[in-house]
């Protein structure tokens, strides 16, 4: 239980996926002028990294993996090579169903996250949490944990900086730091905050 | 090169930096910054995946039916991934360690799929080609820019070969252990689009409100009485 524990504030903290890895930069940067819309997309992002990297994991240890595919009597059948095309396949498809049951089952939620499911296809958030879970080569169990750490760990950096470029709107930027300038400094100040975590041995 | 050519390969270098002024991929930019040399490869392999994909995507645009396209175009991204990545692993398999999964990132790399969707799917392949090599470039100079800032002046060396002698080895130069961490690659471009900013003022973002100048003597002073 204590590993999972230390695995999942690792995922939040030490190794955000948006502040320690840089992924899920694009939309990080072009969707969190409001903190409404941030906390949107956050919350989507938490659900699709939570389904798709146990699935990917499933996917990945029964069907692609050297050996994977003992199971059919094929015990040196080595597929890992297409581990980038289902991961991607499976992120594309499991973002298609929640928007069809999402708009079939919970309306309400479904207008709130808006253009932002299909954008998640394309985060790389999403594929990174899985090539990450690959590289590392979790179970399972392991990977529902990670999956929900590094989503919650996004969801929170992208709110904060939501939350701070609302405050930013009222300090006068240089010119040239106009918008996408100062965003990246703040980023970068953020992603110092978050360095101080990385002594934390758990 | 006809001027034409030369236009869509110079015009994403600065005035249209998919990185700087775009805002398209910068995931990679930041992450394989700390040396030089898997900045390069990486640029390398970014170029060669946008500038065949954009061909590859544009020799069949007129037979992808609309609704299913960004599906077409991702299967033909990933597949042209795969086999970069198959390659690095086959012939510089340390490197490909390092950029451990920064090279599968390319699939969601934006300037790939951006450029698919808003080059290749209207122009003839030829053109699609060298426009993807042109932002192929506009993106291998910023993170080639941002990778010798902070390999030459985080740990004195350039592509491994010491430049500055460091302290700790008996020279003189003492490094600035802040560049090799992640956050530096936000400030160093941060700077770098300051800088193009100020020489190009086009591209100078409006802001979203602005502070009203008060009249002189109309402030609000406050006296401690």
């Amino acid at each position: 239980m204590e590993a999972y524990l230390s695995l999942f504030i690792k995922a939040v903290f030490v190794e955000n996926l948006a502040l320690a890895f840089f992924l899920g930069m694009c939309t990080f940067l072009a969707v969190s002028k409001k903190i409404s819309t941030a906390m949107g997309l956050g919350v989507a992002v938490l659900v699709v990294q939570t389904l798709t990297v146990p699935v990917n994991n499933i996917i990945y240890n029964h069907l692609l993996k050297e050996g994977g595919l003992s199971w059919m009597g094929l015990p040196d059948v080595d597929l890992s090579f297409l581990a980038l095309l289902s991961c991607i396949g499976v992120t594309a498809a499991i973002v298609q169903i929640l928007e069809m049951v999402l708009d079939r089952f919970f309306p309400a939620l479904f207008n709130a996250l808006g253009i932002f499911l299909p954008l998640i296809t394309v985060n790389c958030a999403i594929l990174g949490g899985s090539l990450f879970m690959i590289e590392r080569d979790y179970n399972l169990s392991e990977s529902i944990v990670y999956g929900l750490g590094s989503g919650l760990g996004w969801a929170l950096a992208i709110t904060a900086m939501a939350g701070i470029r609302e405050k930013l709107k009222y300090s006068d930027v240089p010119e040239g730091l106009q918008g996408l300038g100062i965003t990246f400094i703040t980023a970068g100040l953020m992603s110092l905050g978050f360095m101080s975590f990385s002594g934390i041995q758990l | 090169m006809s001027s034409e050519t030369r236009k869509i390969i110079l015009d994403p270098l600065v005035d249209n930096n998919p990185i700087t002024l775009q805002v398209l991929g910068i995931c990679s930019a930041l992450a394989v910054t700390s040396q030089l040399s898997t900045a390069l490869i990486m640029c390398v392999a970014l170029t060669t995946v946008t500038a065949c994909s954009s061909a590859s995507i544009s020799l069949i645009r007129n037979h992808i039916p609309s609704s299913i396209r960004i599906i077409v175009q991702m299967t033909i991204i990933a597949s042209l991934v795969i086999v970069v990545d198959q390659i690095l692993k086959a012939f510089a398999y340390d490197a490909s360690k390092q950029l451990s999964v920064f090279v599968g990132l390319i699939i969601t790399n934006c300037i790939v799929m951006g450029r698919a969707e808003a080059y290749a799917m209207k122009n003839p392949p030829l053109q699609s080609f060298i426009d993807g090599i042109g932002n192929g470039l506009g993106y291998s100079l910023i993170l080639i820019a941002v990778a010798v800032i902070r390999e030459l002046f985080g740990s004195g060396k350039l592509l491994g070969n010491v430049v500055f002698p460091l302290v700790q080895d008996g020279g003189w130069y003492v490094s600035n252990g802040l560049l090799l961490l992640p956050p530096s690659a936000f400030f160093i471009i941060g700077l770098l689009i300051w800088g193009i900013r100020t020489l190009k003022p086009v591209q100078v973002e409006k802001p979203d409100h602005s502070i009203i100048p008060t009249a002189h003597g109309t402030d609000v002073h406050l006296e401690v009485h």
